[in-house]
């Protein structure tokens, strides 16, 4: 397998606030990858990063051999890297359709989503597909906001806690879409609180810790101390 | 006395029309970018003066020299967006204030060094005298078709806004500027085609309002406020009540007027601070 998106040394600053040091990270192409870590560890920002939705160098993020750190979001998007933002972010104005149909704005490629096939992985927008988005409960949101990423057909799918707030049955419903998401062959990094969702769903872990990489592994090869200890620094 | 009155609304309501002409174009660019621009009503000069400029140094009609403006006034707009205001959006909503109240000033001057305080008028002939008579009541031409022009224009855009791939873009920016990006949108693109937009409209606003009534490079900031008002009667960024906003207000003018003729303006200004009291996000708030 190739290497989708890798990072050399990634630093992501909010102004003169350092979030992330120095981070190596790679991931393969069909791979899911988990970022675990406790809140502030440094994995949104991280994310962020990748999406660009914050600044970093040009040679710190490359995409398919290509450097693109620094490149704004709406052309990271085109490249093929879509972000499920944490909290949803859906258009509160705009129906379920409407906000799906934005996703398709940053497709360059055909990878066999559209709307039709977004409404077979979640059926229920279908039914609810002209109402305004706040009128949706937390899952289906969440179910628009992965929809609508995936308009764009991406090769890489970044989720930022997507489970965040969610019921168990929701939280069940969205990793089986994910699943399915990944089964057609799309690159996936979830960042994720949940471990236990985050160890289930992955190929590879990685455990961030005050910025930095703590831990990286798979999970079958990760026991329950070396987690804890990456996770809690204890 | 009751027809009186009735008539008097009626001239109130088609003032309203050229209020909403007014507020339309700042009302787009308030509900899509979040931005005032205090140089609105100066802009509606300006652009007075330039239909002027036209007919008389190329000898154009009036009309025509409207429908040849339309597609440079846009580029200006887009690119006075894309050039200067963008760089002004962000934290700090002074900044975009104090350079639009910039522009303000130097278009207000640069117009009397260019054309002098005196007073002119776009002339479009025997059509500014004529009539119509609807039962008891007569109505100007001129009137009727700037209040027509209003109706058309806001349904325009709201087509535009509800009914097509930019209007969906354009109300996502509205939502979040941010988050549009991840989904491969320029906001500061967006932005820049909004104010396009909105210079299309008062440059239409500007044929009405020079063909209705005398102006000169004075105007400016009454024309503005007539604007705010109309939006925040209406309610912040909703098309259809910048429309009912612009009629509150002409409606208001018009019946204080007939009482007493200097009450005209200030009776506009007295239901504009009612309307703040009562119902301070306006009658039709944007949801």
């Amino acid at each position: 397998m190739t290497v989708a998106i890798e990072t050399r040394a990634l630093d992501v600053f909010y102004g003169d606030f350092q979030a992330v040091y120095g981070i190596n990270f790679h991931i393969e192409h069909g791979e899911t990858i988990a970022i675990i870590g406790a809140n502030g560890a440094g994995k949104s920002s991280f994310l962020k990063a990748l999406s660009g939705m914050v600044a970093a160098k040009p040679e710190q993020i490359i995409l398919d051999g290509q450097g693109v750190g620094g490149r704004p979001a709406y052309d990271m998007v085109k490249l093929g890297v879509a972000l499920v933002p944490e909290g949803r972010r859906l258009f509160p104005s705009l129906t379920v359709e409407e906000n799906l149909l934005m996703g398709a704005r940053g497709r360059t490629v055909d990878r066999g989503w559209t709307l039709e096939t977004v409404c077979e992985l979640f059926p229920i927008l279908k039914e609810r597909r002209h109402q305004i988005a706040p009128t949706l409960s937390g899952g289906q949101q969440q179910m628009v906001a992965i929809g609508r990423a995936l308009m764009s057909n991406p090769s890489v799918l970044l989720c930022d806690e997507v489970s965040l707030g969610l019921s168990p049955a929701a939280v069940k419903s969205v990793y089986l879409a994910i699943d399915e998401i990944k089964k057609r062959g799309t690159t996936i990094v979830l960042v994720e609180q949940d471990l236990n969702t985050a160890l289930s769903a992955a190929d590879r872990v990685y455990c961030f810790m005050e910025g930095r990489v703590s831990l990286e592994g798979r999970p079958s090869e990760l026991s329950k101390t070396d987690i804890h200890k990456a996770y809690f620094g204890t | 006395m009751a027809m009186d009155l009735l008539n008097t609304i009626l001239q109130g309501v088609l003032l309203g029309g050229l209020y909403a002409l007014y507020a339309a174009g700042l009302s787009l660019i308030f509900g899509v970018m979040r931005l005032i621009n205090l140089a609105h009503g100066d802009f509606i000069v300006l652009s007075a003066f330039v239909l002027l400029a036209m007919a008389t140094g190329f000898g154009l009609s009036l009309p025509f020299a409207l429908l040849i403006a339309l597609p440079f006034v846009f580029a200006f707009g887009w690119g006075l967006q894309r050039i200067l205001l963008n760089r002004t959006l962000g934290d700090d909503i002074l900044l975009p204030l104090l350079v639009t109240f910039g522009l303000s000033i130097i278009i207000q001057n640069g117009l009397l060094l260019g054309f002098s305080a005196d007073s002119r008028k776009l002339a479009l002939g025997p059509i500014e005298a004529a009539s119509v008579s609807l039962g008891d009541f007569t109505l100007g031409l001129i009137p009727l078709i700037t209040f027509i022009s209003a109706v058309l224009l806001i349904g325009g855009l709201s087509v535009l806004f509800y009914g097509t791939r930019l209007g969906r873009t354009l109300r996502a920016t509205s939502d979040s500027a941010e988050i549009v990006q991840i989904v491969g949108v320029n906001p500061r693109h967006v932005f820049a085609v909004a104010m396009g937009l909105s210079f299309v409209v008062l440059t239409i606003a500007a044929f009405f309002m020079g063909v209705r009534s005398n102006f000169d490079p004075s105007l400016g900031p009454a024309r503005l406020l007539y604007a705010f008002e109309a939006v925040v009667i209406g309610g912040l960024g909703s098309l259809w009540g910048t429309l009912a906003g612009g009629i509150v207000l002409g409606v208001a003018q018009a019946v204080g007027g007939r009482i007493n003729p200097e009450w005209q303006i200030l009776a506009g200004h007295l239901v504009f601070l009612a309307v703040i009291l009562i119902r301070p996000r306006g009658l039709f708030p944007k949801q």
